[in-house]
C-alpha cells in the first residue's frame, strides 16, 4: 500500500491541570489512506473532536505526532501549520461557521483568498464549486437565508474549494435530518472522494455508516476496534 | 503550491476584513457613532476653548507690536493699571529701541444714536505713529486727527453700534464722537463689546482717567538680539516688558488656569476624551469579541497570525478614520450653524484641535484594537472547531 494520507503516532491530549486534569485522548494511533472514507465513531466525550483537531493542525498534542504525507505537522513552525492548514486539509465545522454577513460565494472562496488569489478570480471558482455542490442558484445568499442542509453544503464547498488532499468533516449530519443527511453523505463519498483524496467522517449518527469504507470506534480517548467496510445498524 | 506575494495580495484579505466589519450594519454604525461621538466632543471642547484663548488676547493680536510693557500685576489686557508717563520715558532711552509708543485701552459706554447706551473698549493710538492702527475697509485713516474721529471696528460685536454709517455720531461722556472709518481685524474680542479706535490724546481727553493713564507702553525692539537686553532694564524701572508671544501666553494661561471658565473648558476637553476613549474603545472591543468566533474560523482555515492582526488594524484604522471624518465634519456644521445664529459665537477649529483629536482617535484606536488584538491572536481555532 502506498504511503499513508495521515499517520496518527501516539496521540496524547489532555485538559487542565493536577488534580482536574483529563485525559480527552489517550495514546492513540492509526493511518488513514488515498482512496478512503475513515469513519470515527463513538459516544460524545470520547475524544473524536480533539482527536481530529490534531490531526488537522488545529491543536497541539501533549504527546505524539501526525505525519501528512511525509511531513510531520507538529514539527512545523505556526506560519507553516496554518499554510498546512490552508493548502492541504480541508473542514467541515461541526457548526459549519460560515460568515453571515458574507454572501455564500465569499464564503466559499475565503480559503483562496487566504491563499491570495485574486479577488474575482476566488469568487468565480468558488461559484463553480457551488454549482457542485448544487447550490447554483444561491451564490448571491447570504447563508441565513438558506436550510440547514444548503449550509452544510457551503460549508463542504469550502472544505473543497482548495482541492485539499485531506478532508475532515465533524459530524457532518448531527443538525440535519435524516434524508439529508444521508444524501449528503450520498454526495461525499460519490462526488468528493477519489483515488487522490482521504475523507475522514466523525459522526455518531448510525444511519450514514453503510458509507464507510473503515469505521474506527473510539471510547474514553482511545481507540476500542477498527471494522473494515461498511457497517450496518440493526 | 502557489505564492503571490506583495501588495495586491493583501487587497483580498482587506475586503474580506472589509465586509466583516461594514455589513454588519448596525454595529458598524454604533461603532462610528461612538467614535463620532468622541471626536465631536473632544473637537468642540478645543474648539471652544481656542476660541475664547484667541480671543482673550485679541487686542495683543491686532495692534500687533513686538514687545509690551506693562505693570507686572497685568493678566489680561481687559484689566491693565496704567502706568506713569515717566516710564515712557525711561522705555525710550534703552539701549536697542527703536521707538516705543503708549497704548490707552479702556472701557466706557456710549449713548448711541437711539438713546440706548452701550459699552465699548477704546483704544488710544500713539498721535505721532499711529503704531498698532487697524487696517481700514472704509474711510481714511489720516482721518483720527480730525475733530471727535473715531473709527470703528467691524467684527462681529459691531452691530451692537445700531450700524452706523461714516459720520455717524455719538456721545462718549458728554463729547460728541463721529465715526470716520471702519477698520478690520484679524482676531475678534471675548467680551462682546465693540471697539472704537481714536487718538491717544483723544482717548484720555473724553474719558475720566486716574492720574496715570499708560496702559500699555508698546516697544519696536531696533532688532530681536535687543528684546532681552530691554526686558532686564524694564524690570530694573520695575515694569514687566514681554514679547507679543509671551504676553498672549500669559493671558492663555490666566484664561486656562485662573479662570472658572478656563479650567472648566480645560477639565470638560479632559473629560471628553475619556468618555470618547471609553464609548469608543467599549464599542470596538465588543465588536472584536463578537467576532473572535468569526477570526478563529478564519484561522482555523488557515489565516497567519499577522494576517489576522492586519485584518484587525485595518478594521481599526477605517473606522477611527471614518468616525473621525464624521465627528469633525459635525462638529464644524455645529459651529458654522451657531455662527449664524451667533455670529459672536467663540469657537475656532484649528490645525491643533485636528491634530489632538486625530492623536487621540488612534490612541483610542490604538488601544481598544491591542486589547482585540490580544483576544484575537491568542485564539484558540480548537474552542472553534470544537463546536
Ligand atoms: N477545551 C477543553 N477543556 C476541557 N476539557 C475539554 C476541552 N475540550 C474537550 N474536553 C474534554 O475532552 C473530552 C473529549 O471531548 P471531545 O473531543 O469534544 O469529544 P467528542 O467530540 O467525542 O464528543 C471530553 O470529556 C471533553 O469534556
Ligand atoms: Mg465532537
Amino acid at each position: 500500500m502506498a504511503a499513508a494520507a495521515v499517520k496518527a503516532m501516539g496521540l496524547v491530549k489532555w485538559f487542565g491541570e493536577g488534580d482536574a486534569r483529563t485525559f480527552a485522548v489517550k495514546d492513540v494511533s492509526f493511518e488513514a489512506h488515498f482512496g478512503e472514507m475513515l469513519f470515527i465513531v463513538g459516544p460524545s466525550g470520547s475524544g473524536k473532536t480533539t482527536l481530529l483537531s490534531m490531526i488537522s493542525g488545529i491543536l497541539r498534542p501533549d504527546a505524539g505526532e501526525v505525519q501528512v504525507e511525509d511531513r510531520k505537522i507538529w514539527s512545523m513552525t505556526n506560519d507553516e501549520i496554518a499554510d498546512f492548514r490552508l493548502n492541504t486539509v480541508g473542514f467541515v465545522f461541526q457548526d459549519y461557521h460560515l460568515f453571515p454577513r458574507l454572501t455564500t460565494a465569499e464564503n466559499v472562496a475565503i480559503p483562496l483568498i487566504l491563499r491570495r488569489e485574486n479577488w474575482d478570480d476566488a469568487i468565480k471558482v468558488a461559484e463553480t464549486y457551488l454549482e457542485i455542490v448544487g447550490l447554483k442558484e444561491r451564490t448571491g445568499l447570504t447563508p441565513r437565508k438558506l436550510s440547514g442542509g444548503e449550509q452544510q453544503r457551503v460549508a463542504i464547498a469550502r472544505a473543497i474549494v482548495g482541492r485539499p488532499d485531506i478532508l475532515i468533516f465533524d459530524e457532518p449530519t448531527a443538525s440535519l435530518d435524516g434524508d439529508t443527511g444521508r444524501k449528503i453523505v450520498d454526495f461525499i463519498k460519490k462526488e468528493i472522494l477519489n483515488d487522490r483524496r482521504c475523507i475522514i467522517i466523525v459522526t455518531h449518527d448510525g444511519r450514514i455508516y453503510e458509507y464507510a469504507d473503515r469505521i474506527m470506534q473510539m471510547e474514553d480517548g482511545k481507540i476500542m476496534n477498527t471494522v473494515q467496510g461498511a457497517l450496518h445498524e440493526e | 503550491m502557489k505564492e503571490v506575494r506583495g501588495g495586491k495580495a493583501w487587497l483580498g484579505i482587506l475586503r474580506i476584513a472589509y465586509k466583516l466589519l461594514t455589513n454588519d450594519r448596525p454595529k458598524f454604525a454604533a461603532l462610528i457613532v461612538g467614535i463620532a461621538f468622541a471626536v465631536f466632543l473632544m473637537v468642540q471642547m478645543t474648539s471652544i476653548f481656542a476660541g475664547i484663548l484667541g480671543r482673550a488676547s485679541s487686542t495683543v493680536t491686532n495692534i500687533g507690536a513686538r514687545v509690551w510693557v506693562m505693570d507686572p500685576a497685568v493678566k489680561t489686557v481687559a484689566n491693565n493699571i496704567p502706568m506713569p508717563d515717566y516710564v515712557l520715558d525711561a522705555v525710550r532711552s534703552i539701549d536697542g529701541v527703536k521707538y516705543a509708543v503708549p497704548l490707552y485701552s479702556s472701557g466706557a459706554l456710549v449713548r448711541l444714536k437711539s438713546g440706548s447706551y452701550q459699552a465699548v473698549t477704546v483704544v488710544g493710538l500713539d498721535e505721532s505713529s499711529l503704531y498698532g492702527r487697524p487696517d481700514l475697509v472704509e474711510g481714511n485713516v489720516e482721518d483720527i486727527y480730525a475733530e471727535n474721529a473715531f473709527i470703528a471696528v467691524r467684527d462681529a460685536e459691531f452691530s451692537k453700534l445700531e450700524k452706523p454709517q461714516i459720520g455717524t455720531e455719538f456721545e462718549l461722556n458728554d463729547h460728541r464722537g463721529v465715526i470716520i472709518g471702519f477698520a478690520k481685524v484679524t482676531s475678534a474680542g471675548l467680551f462682546g463689546t465693540p471697539t472704537l479706535y481714536t487718538t491717544y490724546k483723544r482717548a484720555i481727553q473724553y474719558i475720566p482717567s486716574s492720574r496715570y493713564t499708560i496702559s500699555f507702553i508698546l516697544v519696536e525692539p531696533k532688532n530681536n538680539a535687543d528684546i532681552q537686553h530691554i526686558q532686564e532694564q524694564v524690570r530694573r524701572i520695575g515694569y514687566l516688558a514681554q514679547t507679543k508671544e509671551e504676553f498672549v501666553g500669559k493671558i492663555a494661561r490666566y484664561y486656562m488656569f485662573q479662570t472658572g471658565l478656563g479650567t472648566n473648558i480645560l477639565i470638560m476637553t479632559v473629560v471628553s476624551f475619556i468618555v470618547g476613549l471609553s464609548i469608543s474603545g467599549q464599542t470596538f472591543y465588543t465588536f472584536i469579541l463578537e467576532n473572535r468566533e468569526k477570526f478563529g474560523a478564519i484561522k482555523a482555515i488557515g489565516a497567519k497570525g499577522h494576517e489576522l492582526l492586519v485584518m484587525i488594524l485595518f478594521q481599526a484604522t477605517f473606522t477611527a478614520l471614518t468616525g473621525y471624518g464624521l465627528g469633525v465634519g459635525l462638529c464644524s456644521l455645529l459651529i458654522a450653524l451657531a455662527r449664524f445664529r451667533l455670529p459672536n459665537y467663540a469657537a475656532s477649529i484649528t490645525y491643533l484641535n485636528l491634530g489632538i483629536a486625530f492623536i487621540m482617535v488612534v490612541i483610542i484606536a490604538g488601544i481598544s484594537s491591542c486589547i482585540g488584538i490580544r483576544k484575537v491572536v491568542n485564539i484558540e481555532p480548537f474552542e472553534i472547531f470544537r463546536g
